[in-house]
């Protein structure tokens, strides 16, 4: 620090003071080598020397401008969701095991246990249905609770609240992305279940429906649970809750639950979801139904995606 | 050093403080902290504002009032003439903000941080490529560009956010201890990249940190902060002046300082003593005579090493009261 100019600039009568060396090394700074160059940069001179001309003190003398500067204009929603859509499907590249993988083999993993005890009919429909669904839940809802809760508690959303962009733009391009992050687990376990069931596959094509409004129902509560939750590990454990009650709910089959249970199955937006596609792998399914299901899947989604972009709002300015 | 005037910041009377943590069964709940006690700076156009304090000083406290993050208890803030406590939201389209946390952006690669991140600053996809490619090269990250910010050294992931920060034209950018863990290499890069932009576009830049080498090579004028206040507000020369003329010595012994040597044992009366490691504060005048007596007969023979020093921004800081232990001095 001794034989920075300015140091040295700010006191020109101590030339006799000023640094004395021995064995080379004058300070700290000096035994580093390069550090002395590389802590000055290019164009900005010693702190001495602006001392001379530079406000001598920090009394708020100056006045902010008369006009406030103009506003750069905020980021549009479809083109900043796109954003955080393509580089939420990115981080895919980096934990693909968990996001692709792990929920795909557990969904496999309970349709083969349950062969052992289901012979076909409504019971083997429910038992591929609900494990199909349950990779939504397990991605969307929980790993997405995860993914804000920790992102929350670390800080991590001052990086989203400090640019001009859309709270539902963050929210919709990281629920989407979620979403997107189960359509191979989906389409695995379904194709897997039918074969393993011998269910009719005539139905599958339902999937383009399910997946995105079962997606958007799950995801916005997993977003909204992950913002809402006080402490990150409470978001996780809310998050394996509702995928645990996804998984008990929906791979049994609704009429055989007491009634209070069946409540509760009622009230979980992943039913809907399960119970589509269920009818799908019916000989004539009731198509009647299964719309009034993804109605009902898509209603869940816009009012709890729309809790979700409330909650990020919420979470954002602390 | 004429520049335009103008407040870029402005604030008053900033009052923030965080609750009492709660009490759990056994441990004692935290007392309430006033991380901020009535800060009152003002940021001009064109300059380098620093932040100095050890952890805990409230620096950090300061900036996310500044950036809209959080909310004062009372006070006022004023970004280039916007209101930022009645619009917090307004921050965004006038400031860059490089926070401590990289945590949204560690499982992206480089090149798609930087990207999205100035599509999230309302960059078209064309233009915010152009600026992403600009900013890549002039922070030479263009061999990591490809590679997840979580696979990055502490300090190449610090300058990728560095990175994602510069990108997007703001008139004032805000960054909390951007060089952290940096080689001098990356740091000559930020500091160019940042001086590029406050001679070429104007813009005025707040930052923290609790490096004072940084301190008194980069800032034109520093807010030395302690415990929520700013205990004084200069240009580092002008605070370097507050301590007067006197200089520092510090010297270091081989294995014990020489007592029996009658100019040492003087010394030893006002030397703060650590270790083999002594520091004084002296007259030019006794310092010359200090070091014709160390470095001469049987002292030199017991001396390590030594330094002469005018006054650092430490000294100043020491001399305000604050506590040193959480300043850094590389």
């Amino acid at each position: 620090m001794p034989l920075l100019p300015g140091a040295s600039g700010a006191r020109p009568g101590d030339g006799a003071a000023l640094p004395v060396r021995k064995r080379g090394a004058v300070s700290t700074a000096a035994a580093r080598g390069p550090a002395p160059a590389v802590t000055e940069p290019p164009g900005v001179s010693g702190p001495g020397a602006r001392a001379a001309t530079a406000p001598v003190t920090g009394a708020t003398t100056a006045h902010a401008p008369a006009t406030p500067a103009p506003l750069a204009p905020r980021a549009r929603l479809w083109p900043a969701l796109g954003a955080v859509y393509r580089a939420q499907l990115s981080r895919a590249r980096v934990a693909r095991i968990p996001l692709l993988f792990v929920a795909t083999f557990q969904s496999l993993g309970i349709m083969v246990l349950m062969r052992g005890v289901v012979d076909g009919g409504a019971e083997a429909r429910a038992v591929v249905a609900g494990s199909s669904v349950l990779v939504v839940a397990f991605v969307a809802l929980n790993l997405l609770a995860q993914y804000f809760g920790q992102l929350r508690a670390s800080g991590g959303l001052d990086h989203y609240a400090t640019l001009p962009v859309p709270a539902a733009a963050v929210v919709l391009g990281a629920a989407g992305a979620y979403a997107s992050f189960t359509v191979p687990g989906v389409v695995i376990t379904a194709v897997a279940g039918s074969v393993l069931f011998s269910l009719p596959m005539g139905g599958l094509w339902v999937l383009v429906a399910v997946i995105p409004l079962a997606g958007a129902a799950l995801a916005g509560l997993g977003a909204a649970l992950g913002l809402l939750a006080p402490r990150a590990e409470l978001a996780t454990l809310c998050g394996q809750l509702g995928m645990s009650a996804a998984l008990l709910l929906g791979v049994l089959p609704g009429g055989r639950l007491p009634e209070p249970v069946q409540w509760v199955r009622d009230l979980l937006p992943s039913t809907y979801g399960v119970e589509a596609l269920a009818r799908t792998f019916e000989h004539s399914p009731d198509w009647g139904h299964v719309l009034f299901d993804l109605g009902v899947c898509a209603a869940v989604g816009v009012v709890s995606l729309a809790a979700a972009t409330w909650a990020y709002r919420r979470a954002a300015v602390r | 050093m004429d520049r335009p005037t103008g407040a870029v910041v402005r604030t008053s009377d900033l009052v923030k403080t965080y609750p009492a943590g709660r009490t759990r069964r056994g441990t004692p709940g935290t007392p309430p902290v006033r991380a901020s006690d009535g800060v009152s700076v003002t940021v001009h156009r064109g300059e380098i504002f620093g932040l100095l304090g050890p952890n805990g000083a409230g620096k950090s406290t300061l900036v996310r009032q500044l950036t809209g993050l959080l909310r004062p208890d009372s006070g006022s803030v004023h970004v280039l003439g916007h209101d930022l406590v009645r619009h917090p939201d307004r921050a965004a389209r006038l400031l860059a903000y490089l926070g401590q946390e990289s945590s949204a952006l560690d499982e992206l690669t480089v090149s798609l941080a930087v990207e999205t991140t100035a599509r999230l600053r309302g960059l078209e996809l064309r233009e915010a490529r152009r600026e992403r490619d600009t900013v890549i090269e002039e922070l030479e990250l263009g061999e990591i560009a490809g590679r997840p910010l979580k696979k990055l050294s502490g300090g190449q992931r610090r300058l990728a956010c560095v990175a994602t920060a510069l990108v997007g034209e703001r008139p004032l950018l805000v960054l909390d201890e951007p060089t952290t863990g940096m080689d001098p290499v990356a740091r000559r890069a930020v500091w160019a990249a940042v001086d590029r932009r406050r001679a070429e576009r104007g813009a005025s830049v707040v930052l923290v940190t609790h490096n004072v080498i940084e301190a008194e090579t980069v800032l034109d004028r520093v807010a030395v902060m302690d415990r929520g206040r700013v205990i004084a507000c200069d240009t580092p020369g002008g605070l370097k002046a507050l301590v007067g003329d006197d200089v520092r010595l510090d010297l270091v012994w081989r294995e014990r300082a020489p007592l029996e040597v009658a100019e040492v044992a003087a010394l030893a009366a006002d030397a703060a003593m650590s270790g083999r490691r002594w520091t004084l504060r002296l007259t030019p005048q006794a310092a010359r005579d200090a070091v014709t007596a160390v470095t001469g007969g049987p002292a030199f023979a017991a001396l390590d090493d030594f330094t002469l020093a005018t006054p650092s921004l430490e000294d100043v800081y020491l001399a305000l009261g604050g506590r040193t232990e959480g300043l850094v001095k590389a």
